[in-house]
């Protein structure tokens, strides 16, 4: 008998195990009502597919990154003021006399197995971070994606850019090498040129004069703590309203102002955010052991009488640093009640000029919403050239921040071409005042020509390259219009500020060459065309050709 | 893939032909969820359709079990197990590579961060192209269409809002009550620099004060460097290298520089960042050039053809060391701020204004350079008070 029970238990417990999901979703659902719409709007979600919306993600995977590494790099780095001698086995720095900090970074590059790669892909993904923001702002920038209903966002963003500068720029003062120590210097003069309050604030905030001992443990707190604890609330406030939002998207067919055409969030989407995560990762990893990234142990400990020749910032820094090489050296100094007060030269270049920046960037899509009247919500973006006037001030602001950058980097400029020093700075001065007009002006050009080219395919069709003598001997080339033609054979597509298809292949006229490396992996696609004409010529219909010559 | 389908008219190859978007979301008839008929995947279209999200393409990228799709799960499935091969050699190297830090360029511990940072890279980047693959090739292609809900809230639930916020307003009675409203500001304005005070407090250092908490003679915090007698017993200051040991003038040759620390303790540590100063011992001809353009305030202050300037920009606080013997320049690398030697080292070029300040120096008795007071005017960056 016991052996007609068996196979039956066994069947049960099969079943069982057949209905465990079921069993386990119907549990949930009696008590956190998963199956309501809610969740299953959020699986079906709707994402929009282009390369450019995935360069925001690169700056939050190279945070995370920054905040897994930064990690490990906390539990070894000590950033006390107080005076060692070193006695590690970087031995070219043995016996020197240096602050605990910088023993500390060395320690944890030399000392600590594998923490000269943590520190390397630290710095690296720092890099990376702020690279990412800024491509990203340019993207957001020149397609118009911060308009309305977007402007939050778009500030969120610029308030993150300058948390992440603050804590670039903290991050690399913490070694307290001779790079770090002649930043954090320089940051102690911009502070005290602020007419009124620097002398005042730079004093709190070192604790006295320059340096001091409270300065790294302060600057500590804040690399650690206070900004990226701002950084984390501001990311998530990007993303949650990103998310409500919805992404914008490029004009194209079935697209709307109104509708989301991409993919759902689960499972492709998903799959494709896991995966450029790791592939972030992968290249920090890669970037973090191949290249070497600000080699402490070979500057030194900071000296206030010592500084190296190419003292440069970090790549997000020098138009800053180029700002304060190029400006002139006028210092302002006046009575008043009595006394004398200065103005310095630095307050200009290191405090006024990112003011304004800042300013006119904040102010940008709330000027430009007034100027054109516009109240109305944009979810679909603009193509660069379709506002040239936008586009004509946006390459105006990227001209003048790159010859600040430049001019960041003129010493080693200088020494490499074998140019006059100051030879550069003049450049830069000029070049600061008359190149960013000039790319106004250029891509202003540039946009309206493009705009006419397309409006010239739309209308007169694709040149197809295939030339034709006409009976009275001169010769043309044929076009293939885009879609339908009016009589006088100009087609009839409008305007929209979608991409235009200006080669015969992008419309399918030739085959793609089939892929695959050893073998075929897909069928090559048919031309959608007819068998070849007995000449050997196309076969779709050509307006105003005649097949039969 | 989905990426070409982004590109515009004329490319796009997907169901939705001429007819908008909007116009297949508007479409309503809700299906029988529980008719036997529908397929699972006719479950999710329906349950994507009723939140306004059209499935309108929807196909496998290659027929399932076709030599294609065999082909990319292979080539999913190796880059997997490279990934973790290459995981694999990564904690192998982390663990048996040489690490310590060796001198000499043959040492293996070289390559320790190299390995291990491609041994990591090939790890990552493998599975991500193995997910990359596997969501292009081997997931279906879909487009879908979302409806957008971003348009303002009706006007009935802007006035009920409106009502709600209003009517809270009204039941606190602050509008009724302007007592309570000004004694509630009043109340909390203490509250706030409350949490104020200790972080400004705590902080806040008056920068008038010199090094002997003294107030200083030029309200500046850099008047009191560690050339100042007082911090000597009223002694004049030596200047010595950075190891402590005195200076001679033999020991400057003709054209040559030096950098000269105050000689008390911990005069060449950071604790003196603004007192490092450059000593420079001049050619005949070009200490006489100075001496003709000395300010008249430096007129005591060379000792004989030497003459010694702060080493810290007035501009921002760079030491500028690179001499040029050729043109008698002091450059500083920070800024590219040059100053001229031969005039009271004058900015001649870049953005700093001031001239670097003059150390008053002597010989003593005994042979040595001495300081024969502090700078007479504050060095390094300039500052409002100044």
């Amino acid at each position: 008998m016991t052996i007609t029970v068996r196979p039956s238990a066994l069947k049960r417990r099969r079943q069982q195990l057949r209905d465990m999901p079921a069993a386990t979703g119907r549990g949930l659902d009696d008590r956190l009502q998963l199956a309501s719409p809610g969740l299953r709007t959020l699986l079906n979600k709707v994402f929009p597919d282009h390369w450019s919306f995935l360069l925001g993600e690169i700056a939050l995977w190279s945070f995370v990154m920054l905040l897994l590494t930064g990690t490990f790099l906390a539990l070894f780095f000590d950033p006390s003021m107080e005076e060692v001698t070193y006695n590690g086995s970087y031995t070219a720095l043995s016996g020197v006399e240096m602050s605990r900090a910088y023993e500390s970074t060395l320690t944890l590059s030399f000392d600590v197995r594998g923490g000269l790669l943590i520190r390397q892909m630290h710095h690296w993904s720092a890099l990376l971070f702020l690279a990412a923001i800024v491509v990203h702002f340019l993207r957001i920038f020149f397609t118009g994606a911060y308009r309305k209903p977007r402007e939050i966002n778009y500030l969120i963003g610029v308030a993150m850019f300058w948390l992440a500068f603050l804590l670039g720029f903290t991050g690399y003062t913490l070694p307290d090498d001779a790079l770090s120590g002649s930043g954090l210097r320089i940051a102690h003069a911009i502070i005290l040129s602020i007419p009124v309050l620097g002398t005042w604030t730079a004093s709190a905030l070192f604790d006295g004069d320059f340096p001091g001992t409270a300065i790294m443990p302060r600057v500590f707190i804040l690399h650690v703590f206070l900004l990226p604890l701002a950084l984390l609330g501001l990311i998530t406030a990007h993303l949650l309203i990103m998310f409500k939002q919805m992404h914008t998207q490029w004009p194209g067919a079935g697209r709307s102002n109104r509708n989301v055409v991409g993919e759902r969030f689960f499972p492709r989407y998903i799959s494709k955010q896991t995966s450029f995560l790791l592939i972030v990762f992968g290249v920090i990893a890669a970037l973090g052991g191949l290249f070497q990234i600000n080699p402490v142990w070979l500057f030194g400990p900071y000296k206030a009488a010592v500084v190296s020749v190419a003292t440069q910032p970090d790549w997000y820094v020098l138009f800053l640093e180029g700002s304060t090489r190029l400006f002139p050296s006028w210092e302002i100094r006046f009575p008043l009640f009595g006394e004398h007060f200065t103005i310095p030269t630095l307050f200009w270049p290191g405090v006024v000029l990112p003011g304004i920046l800042t300013t006119l960037v904040v102010a940008y899509p709330f000027y430009e919403a007034r100027k054109l009247k516009d109240k109305q919500i944009h979810n679909l973006l603009q193509r660069p050239r379709d506002v040239p006037v936008r586009t004509g001030l946006g390459a105006m602001g990227v001209t003048f921040w790159l010859v600040l950058t430049l001019s960041g980097a003129n010493d080693v400029i200088a020494s490499t071409f074998d140019i006059s020093l100051n030879a550069t700075t003049w450049a830069g001065r000029i070049g600061a005042v008359v190149l960013p007009p000039l790319a106004y002006w250029v891509t202003h050009r540039v946009c309206l020509g493009l705009q006419q080219h397309d409006r010239q395919v739309l209308s007169h069709g694709v040149e197809t390259g295939i030339l034709r003598r006409r009976p009275d001997g001169g010769f043309m080339e044929v076009h293939q219009p885009l879609g339908p033609t009016d009589p006088h054979g100009h087609g009839e597509l409008e305007y929209t500020g979608a991409p235009v298809p200006k080669k015969m292949n992008r419309l399918g006229a030739l085959a793609p060459a089939t892929r695959g490396f050893l073998a075929p992996v897909e069928r090559p696609s048919t031309p959608p065309t007819e068998p070849p004409t007995p000449n050997g010529y196309e076969g779709t219909e050509v307006a105003g050709t005649d097949q039969s010559r | 893939m989905s990426a070409d389908t982004a590109s515009g008219p004329g490319t796009t190859g997907t169901e939705t032909g001429q007819r908008t978007a909007d116009e297949l979301v508007a479409e309503p008839a809700e299906l029988d969820v529980y008719d036997p008929r529908l397929t699972r995947f006719d479950l999710v279209r329906e349950g994507a359709r009723r939140k306004g999200i059209e499935i309108v393409h929807y196909e496998p990228r290659f027929p399932p079990g076709s030599r294609a799709d065999r082909r990319m799960e292979r080539v999913v499935a190796s880059l997997f197990l490279l990934a973790g091969a290459a995981g694999m050699g990564f904690v192998v190297a982390y663990i048996w590579w040489p690490w310590e830090y060796a001198d000499g360029a043959t040492a293996t511990s070289k390559f320790y961060t190299p390995v291990l940072g491609v041994t990591l890279a090939i790890s990552m980047l493998a599975i991500g192209a193995g997910i990359t693959t596997w969501a292009k090739k081997l997931l279906p292609h879909e487009v879908s269409v979302e409806h957008r809900h971003d348009q303002p809230s009706s006007d009935t639930d802007r006035k009920i809002m409106g009502a709600t916020l209003g009517n809270m307003l009204d039941e606190t009675g602050v509008t009724r009550r302007p007592l309570l409203r000004r004694a509630l500001l009043l109340g909390l304005a203490p509250i706030g620099l409350v949490a104020a005070a200790p972080l400004v407090g705590g902080l806040l250092k008056d920068p008038h004060t010199n090094r002997t908490g003294e107030p200083g003679f030029n309200a500046s915090p850099q008047d009191y460097t560690g050339w100042n007698p007082a911090l000597n017993d009223e002694q004049p200051v030596r200047l010595t290298f950075e190891n402590g040991s005195p200076i001679r003038p033999a020991d400057v040759s003709v054209g040559g520089q030096v950098t000269v620390f105050p000689g008390i303790d911990h005069g060449a540590s950071n604790e003196y960042a603004d007192s490092p100063t450059l000593l420079i011992h001049l050619r005949e001809e070009f200490a006489a050039e100075l001496r003709q353009n000395l300010y008249p305030m430096n007129q005591d202050s060379m000792a004989g053809n030497f003459v010694a300037y702060s080493k810290i920009c007035t501009h921002a606080g760079c030491p500028p060391s690179l001499f040029e013997q050729q043109t008698n320049r002091l450059l500083c690398p920070c800024h590219q701020s040059q100053f001229l030697i031969t005039d009271n080292a004058r900015p001649i070029f870049g953005p700093a204004t001031r001239s670097l300040a003059m150390l008053p120096i002597a010989v003593d008795n005994e042979g040595y350079f001495v300081a024969t007071s502090d700078y007479q005017v504050p060095v390094g960056p300039s500052f409002w008070e100044r």
